[in-house]
């Protein structure tokens, strides 16, 4: 064969593997998520949101508790992880824009973007669980809040940095001190990329499980006091998939398609705001 | 620009407020260090860095630890997963960027970034209750029937294939990190100008010389920081294996054996740690899997500097 052919071939050949492998992957993933869809939807009951879990075995159980104890924990690891997030990413937009402390800290945020969770759980553990003596719902939203931060001050960063510095030229030349200018303008003009940002982020610690599962632990009854062990969808998943009861295995499935659904909402909702904001 | 203002006395609070939000990254990361360092001590004490890191022992009921069992799962299935998952993800990029037909691009696009927000319990579960028997009744029997009757190779199929194993685990971490991986090797690929491949075109090249030989060394440094952070991400990947391992401390040379990766052994038995000792060496394997994470995410931070550098150039 002549080397024209031969490099016709080659190409081809090289072109049909990486489209195998496309739909190889793809092939995965559809599996998954019709599987959670499949199995999710058939298991889910109403009973699953009204009701707590009952004794194993006795059917009618839900896991009201861990609905609510999920939203208590997000919350609070809402309420804690944002505004830190928020102000640590307008200093280094900002007040420290362009220095060396900035960058470090952006460098630094960015692993911790990527630290293991579990490690992060068990550092809750230790300042938060040991010292109580307990497992408390506080430890979880704390975990869940140091996973947030990061996320939420690398976003605020880029989005303050997108605002033009025109903008803030023009509110200074007004006499206006930095903080106004930060608050009424450049806030204003980021607040749905920050807010964005933190929509995803809420998305990230929604299906985290790991740093759950020493920290908030679980609990078989209906509770809303953060100072003793919570439940959690996630834990309460982690649990019931790997218990003996077909029961469970059900529930399980329609808390895992619940909490998927929420998730991906969430992502596509953050992902046509940028869309819509940032054409 | 001066970092704290000075002139105003509410500017200079809120900067000040900023100052010290921020700075919680820095406090968090040496507080994470300090403390499971601190909750180590007792660990480190008894057993030394070393030993630890190399004894296979893990032994509660005798009060001895050692890492090497855990270090060994959590780098086979992270290799694994890497060696299934690179090719895959590099195959789905070059059919996004260069294939596949533009009205394709954005939903596959898409696709791919939706899969990676969906959390890794997810794909824990569904390995435990669809892929683990599926492995058990055809794809292991199948594999030990041909691959396993190779001399040297053959030793990695042994055993009965239940399907909770290392090969299972490694199989989903795998899928966990594809649109991970797919994802940063795309935005690296297009960086590629269009104009060098279109020149590369022009001159007569195929589709696969332009992407072996110009998008491929144009970008190699953007898909090694995708394969580094993926490495870093299935290293601290808890649920996604910890329904199908096992937690089981062993070295074995087969695929098909129950093992334990730190995070594993993190997940399942530190609730259960009832002395100090025990839960103290639970700590050392979190302050091990801590600095081996942070090393490899921050030696792929410094490549993307440098990529990025390089790019804007």
């Amino acid at each position: 064969m002549n080397l024209e052919g031969r490099r016709k071939l080659e190409s081809l050949m090289a072109l049909i593997l990486s489209t195998l492998a496309a739909f190889f992957g793809l092939f995965w993933l559809i599996f998954i998520l019709s599987d959670v869809l499949i199995h999710g939807i058939g298991a889910l009951r109403i009973s699953l949101f009204l009701n707590d879990p009952t004794p194993a075995g006795i059917a009618g159980g839900g896991l009201r508790n861990a609905f609510v104890g999920q939203l208590l924990i997000t919350l609070f690891a809402t309420l804690i992880g944002v505004p830190v997030g928020v102000l640590g990413g307008t200093f280094l937009a900002e007040y420290a824009r362009g220095t060396k402390i900035s960058q470090f800290i952006s460098i630094l945020a960015d692993i911790m973007v990527s630290v293991p969770s579990i490690v992060i759980g068990t550092f809750a553990y230790a300042i938060l669980v040991r010292p109580v003596g307990h497992f408390n719902g506080w430890a979880g939203a704390v975990a869940l809040a140091i996973i947030m931060i990061p996320v939420v001050l690398r976003t605020t960063e880029d989005m303050l940095s997108l605002v033009p510095w025109t903008l803030r030229e023009a509110a200074f030349a007004l006499g206006a001190p930095y903080y106004k200018v930060i608050i009424q303008v450049v806030y204003r003009g980021a607040a749905t990329g920050i807010l964005t940002g933190i929509l995803l982020s809420i998305a990230r610690v929604a299906g985290e499980t790991a740093p759950l599962l020493f920290t908030s632990f679980n609990n078989a009854y209906f509770s809303l006091d953060m100072n003793r062990p919570i439940a959690s969808l996630t834990a309460s998943i982690f649990q019931y998939a790997m218990g003996p009861y077909d029961d469970w295995h059900a529930q399980a499935w329609a808390a895992s398609f619940v909490i998927t659904l929420f998730i991906l909402a969430i992502t596509i909702l953050g992902r046509l705001i940028i869309k819509w904001r940032y054409k | 620009m001066p970092i704290i203002y000075r002139k105003n006395a509410i500017d200079f609070s809120f900067s000040l407020i900023t100052a010290l939000a921020s700075l919680t990254v820095i406090l968090l990361v040496t507080g994470i260090f300090a403390t499971l360092m601190r909750e180590s001590f007792l660990s480190i004490q008894k057993f030394g860095v070393v030993r630890f890191l190399t004894s296979t022992d893990w032994n509660p009921v005798k009060e001895s630890f050692g890492a090497a069992t855990t270090i060994y799962g959590t780098v086979v299935t992270t290799f694994l997963a890497l060696l299934i998952a690179v090719p895959t993800a590099v195959g789905i990029a070059i059919f996004v960027t260069e294939i596949s037909p533009n009205l394709l691009k954005g939903p596959i696009g898409i696709a791919i970034e939706l899969l990676a927000a969906i959390p890794s319990i997810i794909y824990g579960m569904w390995g435990l209750f669809t892929l683990a028997p599926l492995m058990s009744r055809y794809i292991e029997p199948a594999l030990q029937k041909s691959l396993g009757k190779l001399p040297l190779l053959g030793s990695l199929f042994q055993g009965t294939p239940l399907g909770i194993d290392i090969f299972t685990a490694s199989v989903i971490l795998s899928i966990m990190i594809i649109p991970f991986t797919a994802s940063i090797s795309r935005d690296a690929f297009n960086l590629t100008p269009a104009v060098v491949k279109e020149s590369a075109y022009a001159i007569g090249t195929t589709k696969w010389e332009v992407v072996k030989d110009v998008i491929l060394p144009y970008s190699k440094l953007g898909v090694f920081v995708g394969i580094a952070l993926s490495l870093g991400r299935a290293l601290g990947e808890t649920m996604a294996v910890a329904f199908v391992l096992g937690n089981n401390h062993q070295i074995t040379s087969s695929l098909f054996q129950a093992a334990a990766t730190i995070t594993v052994s993190l997940a399942n038995e530190f609730t259960e740690a009832d002395s100090d000792i025990y839960l103290s060496s639970l700590f050392y394997l979190a302050l091990v899997l801590f600095v081996l994470s942070f090393v490899v995410l921050a030696v792929a931070k410094f490549f993307l500097l440098k990529a990025e550098r390089r790019y804007s150039r």
